[in-house]
Formats: structure tokens, C-alpha cells, sequence
């Protein structure tokens, strides 16, 4: 079962995997961290995954080119965070109800929307995706070269989006009003941050990087569209942040466990025949749970998670 | 001006078909004609209206699975995972109780080991919330997961009809299949049982100590635990109510309906739950009509189809935008006398109650 660790090739293959399949989680997890550092609860990260996989498939199927689907997912990445930010923070609806209203209407929408914009359905698409990038010298490296080095552009993209994240948070002014307005908007707010601007920017921005993980999912991975693709990801992302002490790169860890898990499972599908197939891919679903219940001591979220900021409220 | 209020739902239906009409023009179609097939086809036919109604059960009992535990306060948005274990439990219990206890005792068995079996699997999250404060939302959702492939492989192993193309069980017995009560039609009298849960949950909610209870938990928990309520028993109870709401509804796909327990049988019922919930602003009695309304667009969809080619989908797009108007339209509140600030206290039976916001930690 394990022997695969010891043979180079097929452990170079396997880290791969399971690197791929942590790229969406990784995407979904620092758009919703970013948000929840600001105090909003971006629940509607599954339906930002799947509303950005729709705009990938349409901007490449439209354009021709890997590129113009990433600006649409983005595209569409912005609109719902511009929705969930005039019902979350402006409107002061309950963040958990717009998050969930977004999922729902992204189910629907792109269900539909893919009928009516590929003939035949997004099923029937081979769109042009992104192919992999070799950096020279470096992809020879032996196991940890072609896992790291000889991967697509949305690799690289999150690498920077992570360290951005990381750096922005923690060591620039901005990244400490983010805070401030995560743990106590009242307080951001009478020291001068201008908490609805930030806490705009930040769920537009967060909304756009979630919808690259969709992207990815369709241009780097299935080159297709299928309904409701986004198979729980973005939940599962949800469980990384928690992992991750709403830290950018404990998260990123922790979706890489998740994605290495999955490559694990994939591995024991294809060796067990005779098992049904079900047992498997019900794991990684599973050790999300798990990882949450294992998780010790308790997790500390930003104070104002989930609270929409009213001036006039104390 | 109260009214106005007061059927917000109604307005968030008409903005949705107003938005979806747009979706019609796109799809290259008269939208009038669109709603025109997909409303008479719905309602204004007699097999059409019985096809409604069959819809309307599990999304009825999948709307009353959200509503309970969101009266106290908590997301269940994994009401597809509690059909699915439900479908399991009701379906062994009709292919393994002995065919020699009469049908009578039979039936009901088999209606309660289905309610058990969805009940069960939502004690999960509810435990995992009550003793380590994690999520709901995020454990209840990635259990549907769970739960589908589960039955997926029990079907695979243990239930699987001999020599099946596609994973199916094996018939259900005729003497405990529930019965037609529309003559040629398919609809069963599972329907006939989701409508009285929803009456008598809408009595529980109001008039019971349990309801007063689950509905003081929800607007302020701190409050409630002072005031003697064992707050952590509650979400466990609301969490049990709910799954057992949506395990009828998955046993009653199975006997009510295909006779046999498939692999991926629900169409996304138990989201769909939501949808329902959240227009009923979580009244179960307005759910029945919520659940009507969505069950009538689902049924005519493909009267919709047929008559002016566009696809069906287009019903989960409209539901999709009558979500989102239901969310758009909790930013309008009554306030009597008030123009801006914070609502009154006590004050929107239809908003989700206060402490919603705080699940969203852990």
C-alpha cells in the first residue's frame, strides 16, 4: 500500500497529484481567509469555485485562449463579491444567508448558463487550458523537480497570491487595519479605517481569488464544464482555514494535506478493484471532518467573524 | 404597508421570473410562452398538478429539515445527506423485516426506521457543534458527501439487483409501498404525511414549550442558558427533528415513489430544502406553499421544454434568483416609525435569528 513512497518515479508522480488536486482548496481557502480576517464569513466560497470554473470555460471557449477565461472567472469572481459585499456589509444581511443564496444561485446559474452558452452542453468542451511550464535546470531536478518546476502559470499565480496574502496581512499597515477590522470594527473605525471600503475591497479581491481555484479546476485540470463541479471543495477549503489558524500558510498546508490525502485515495481506488469505489472517494470528505474534530485546543476565529458592522450599534 | 412586508416571498418570486425572463430571451425563446407551458403544465393539469405534488413531498420535509434547526439558530444545509441515510435505513427495513409480520405493523416501521436513519445521521454535526463548537455548516454539508457515497457503496455490496446495468436495490415489497391517493397518478400518500408534519411542526414551534424553547435558543443563546434551558440538548433535539424530516422524505422516494433505492436518486432535494426555507421565512406553515411553488416550477420544466426548447435548467437558475431576491429582500425590514438603525427588539420573525452570525465560529 505504502510502497510507492520508496520509488522515486511514482512518488514524484503521486506528490504531483495530490498538488493538483490541493490547488482549488488552496484558491478557495485564502479568498475565504482574507475575508474572515476582515470579519466577513465568506460561506459562499463553493459557489465562487464553481462560478469561476463556469467563467474560465466561457472566457477560453470565447477568446481561444487560457488567458481570457481567466479574466472572466475573475470577472465573475468580482460580481459575487461585489453582491455579497452590498447584502453583507452595506445591507447588513446575515453573511451565512448570502453566502448560502450565492451558492444556490451559482448551482442554478451556471446549470443553466452552460446550456444555453456551449452547444451541447459544457460536457462536450476541449478547451485550450493552460500547459505546463518546464523552468529549466531546476524541473531536472530528481522527484521534487517536475512537482515543483514544471507546473502551469496558476501554480506560480498562487505561490505569489499566498505570499502576498502572507506579507499584506502581517507586515504592512494595511494588513494590520484588515485585522482591526476583523477583530473589532468599532474600534478600527474610531482610530480612522475606513472599515466599509476595506471591508469591500477585501471580500471583492478574496471573491476573485476563490474563482481562480474554479479556473484552475476547468483550465488546468478537466478542460471541460460539468454541473456542480465544485463537489464540496469550497467547504472543504472552509475546514483548511480553520486548520490553519486563519494563517496563509498553515492554511496552504493544510490544503495540501487534503490534496495529498485525495491523491492517496485516487491511488487505493486504482489498486483495490474490488472494493467498491465509493469507500475511497468518500475519504477525503471524511478527513476534513476529522482534521476539524482532531484539531487541538480551540480555534480561535477573528472576533467580529460573521458580524455585520453598524455604526449606530454598540 | 404591513402586507407589503409581509409577503416579501411573493416578492422575490416575481423578481426572480422578471430576472429569468431575461435568462429566456438569452436562451433564444418568448419568455411569455416559457412561463405560459411552465405553469400550465405545472398546475393547470391533472397529471401535471400530481406530478407537482410528488416533488412537493421531499421538498416539503427538506425545507421543514432546515427550518427547525435554523429556528434555533443553526445551518443545516446538510438535509441531502439525511435523505440519502434516511432512503438507506427505510429501504432495509422493507427488504429485511419478516415478510411474516403483517404490513400494518410492517409500514410503520419501515416510516420510522427511515425518520431514525436521517435523524441519526444529522445528530453528527449537532454533536460535533454541542461538544466541540465546530461549524455545522461546513460538517453537515461535506457529510452529504459522505452519506451519497455510503449508500452508493451499500447499494454496490448488499442491495444490489442481480445482474442490474446500473447500481439499484432490489424491489421493495408491494404490500408496504405507500398508497396512490390521486387515481393514475403517481401521487402517494407520503405527501399526504409531509403536510401533516409541517402542520404539526408549525404548532410545535409556537404553542410547545419545545418551540418557545428552540426559538429563545435561537435569538440569544447566553439568555436562554440562564434562563434553565440546556441549550446544548436543544441543538441536539432541533438537529434530530430536522434529519428526521428529511429521512421521510428520502423513504418516501423509495416506497412512495420508484419502489426501489438508486444510486443518486435525489435531484438535490435537500439544498433545494433551503430554497424553501428560506422563502417560507422559516414559517413550516408557509413552507407547504413554498414547497408547492418550487415543486410546480421542477414539474413543468419539462412542459416547458417541450413547448418552447428551453432546457430545463432554467427552473434551477429561477430558483437560484429567487434565493438570492429572498436575501436581498432581508435587508428590507418592517420598522414601524423607524427609518434607519438597528430593527426593534423581537422584530423579524422572518430574518434567521441573531446568533445565526455566530455559528460562523469555530
Amino acid at each position: 500500500m505504502f510502497d510507492f513512497v520508496f520509488d522515486a518515479a511514482q512518488f514524484g508522480e503521486f506528490l504531483a497529484t495530490g498538488l493538483r488536486l490541493s490547488m482549488p482548496l488552496i484558491f478557495a481557502a485564502m479568498g475565504g481567509l482574507l475575508c474572515e480576517r476582515a470579519g466577513v464569513f465568506n460561506i459562499a466560497l463553493e459557489g465562487q469555485l464553481l462560478l469561476g470554473a463556469f467563467g474560465a470555460a466561457l472566457g477560453a471557449h470565447l477568446t481561444g485562449m487560457a488567458g481570457g477565461g481567466v479574466a472572466v472567472a475573475l470577472v465573475f469572481g468580482a460580481a459575487s463579491g461585489l453582491g455579497l459585499a452590498l447584502l453583507g456589509v452595506t445591507l447588513r444581511v446575515n453573511q451565512i444567508v448570502v453566502g448560502i443564496a450565492v451558492i444556490l444561485f451559482a448551482i442554478g446559474f451556471t446549470s443553466f448558463m452552460s446550456r444555453v452558452a456551449f452547444e451541447g452542453g459544457g460536457n462536450s468542451l476541449r478547451l485550450d487550458g493552460f500547459r505546463p511550464i518546464d523552468i529549466p535546470i531546476l524541473s531536472d531536478i530528481p522527484v521534487i523537480g517536475p512537482v515543483l518546476f514544471a507546473q502551469d502559470l496558476l501554480f506560480y499565480l498562487m505561490l505569489a497570491v499566498v505570499a502576498a496574502i502572507q506579507i499584506v496581512l502581517f507586515r504592512t499597515g494595511l494588513g494590520l487595519s484588515i485585522r482591526a477590522v476583523g477583530e473589532s470594527p468599532a474600534t478600527a473605525d474610531a482610530a480612522g479605517v475606513p472599515v466599509f471600503t476595506l471591508r469591500y475591497g477585501v471580500i471583492v479581491a478574496g471573491s476573485m481569488i476563490a474563482s481562480l481555484g474554479g479556473a484552475y479546476i476547468v483550465l488546468s485540470q478537466v478542460f471541460l464544464f460539468s454541473d456542480n463541479m465544485s463537489a464540496g471543495k469550497g467547504f472543504i477549503g472552509l475546514a483548511a482555514i480553520v486548520l490553519g489558524r486563519w494563517n496563509p500558510v498553515l492554511a496552504l498546508l493544510a490544503c495540501l494535506l487534503f490534496g495529498l490525502f485525495d491523491a492517496f485515495q485516487l491511488r487505493l481506488q486504482f489498486q483495490s478493484p474490488d472494493m467498491p469505489f465509493q469507500v475511497f472517494a468518500a475519504l477525503p470528505y471524511v478527513i476534513s471532518i476529522m482534521a476539524l474534530v482532531g484539531l487541538i485546543g480551540r480555534a480561535q476565529p477573528p472576533a467580529a467573524v460573521g458580524r455585520p458592522y453598524d455604526r449606530e450599534m454598540r | 404597508m404591513r402586507l407589503v412586508f409581509l409577503f416579501k416571498g411573493v416578492w422575490a418570486v416575481l423578481a426572480a421570473l422578471v430576472v429569468g425572463a431575461f435568462l429566456v430571451v438569452l436562451a433564444g425563446a418568448d419568455p411569455l410562452a416559457a412561463y405560459g407551458a411552465l405553469f400550465s403544465g405545472a398546475f393547470f393539469d391533472y397529471y401535471g398538478l400530481a406530478s407537482t405534488l410528488v416533488r412537493m413531498s421531499p421538498l416539503l420535509l427538506a425545507g421543514l429539515a432546515v427550518i427547525v434547526p435554523l429556528r434555533a439558530g443553526l445551518f443545516n444545509i446538510g438535509g441531502e445527506g439525511q435523505i440519502y441515510i434516511g432512503a438507506l435505513a427505510g429501504t432495509v427495513a422493507a427488504l429485511y423485516l419478516p415478510e411474516a409480520l403483517p404490513a400494518a405493523l410492517r409500514l410503520p416501521l419501515i416510516v420510522l426506521s427511515g425518520a431514525l436513519g436521517g435523524a441519526l445521521w444529522a445528530l453528527i454535526p449537532a454533536l460535533l457543534k454541542a461538544y466541540r463548537g465546530i461549524n455545522e455548516i461546513i460538517t453537515s454539508l461535506l457529510l452529504s458527501y459522505v452519506a451519497i457515497y455510503l449508500v452508493g457503496a451499500v447499494i454496490h455490496v448488499w442491495l444490489m439487483e442481480p445482474g442490474a446495468p446500473y447500481p439499484y436495490s432490489r424491489e421493495v415489497p408491494y404490500d408496504v409501498l405507500l398508497p396512490v391517493f390521486l387515481p393514475r397518478t403517481e401521487a402517494h400518500a407520503g405527501i399526504l404525511i409531509a403536510l401533516t408534519c409541517a402542520v404539526v411542526l408549525g404548532i410545535v414551534l409556537r404553542r410547545t414549550t419545545l418551540g418557545q424553547s428552540i426559538t429563545v435558543v435561537g435569538h440569544n443563546p447566553a439568555a436562554a442558558s440562564y434562563a434553565g434551558i440546556n441549550v446544548k440538548r436543544l441543538i441536539l433535539t432541533s438537529f434530530a427533528i430536522g434529519g428526521a424530516m428529511a429521512g421521510l422524505a428520502g423513504t418516501f422516494e423509495v416506497i412512495g415513489l420508484k419502489y426501489r433505492l438508486f444510486d443518486h436518486f435525489s435531484p438535490g432535494y435537500g439544498l433545494q430544502g433551503i430554497i424553501v426555507a428560506f422563502l417560507a421565512s422559516l414559517s413550516p406553515l408557509l413552507a407547504i406553499v413554498a414547497a408547492f411553488f418550487l415543486a410546480g416550477l421542477q414539474a413543468g420544466a419539462g412542459a416547458m421544454q417541450r413547448a418552447v426548447g428551453v432546457d430545463t435548467t432554467m427552473v434551477e437558475a429561477l430558483q437560484g434568483l429567487i434565493v438570492l431576491f429572498v436575501a436581498v429582500g432581508l435587508a428590507f425590514r418592517y420598522r414601524p416609525g423607524r427609518t434607519a438603525g438597528k430593527p426593534p427588539a423581537g422584530a423579524p420573525a422572518a430574518a434567521v435569528p441573531e446568533t445565526a452570525a455566530k455559528s460562523a465560529e469555530g
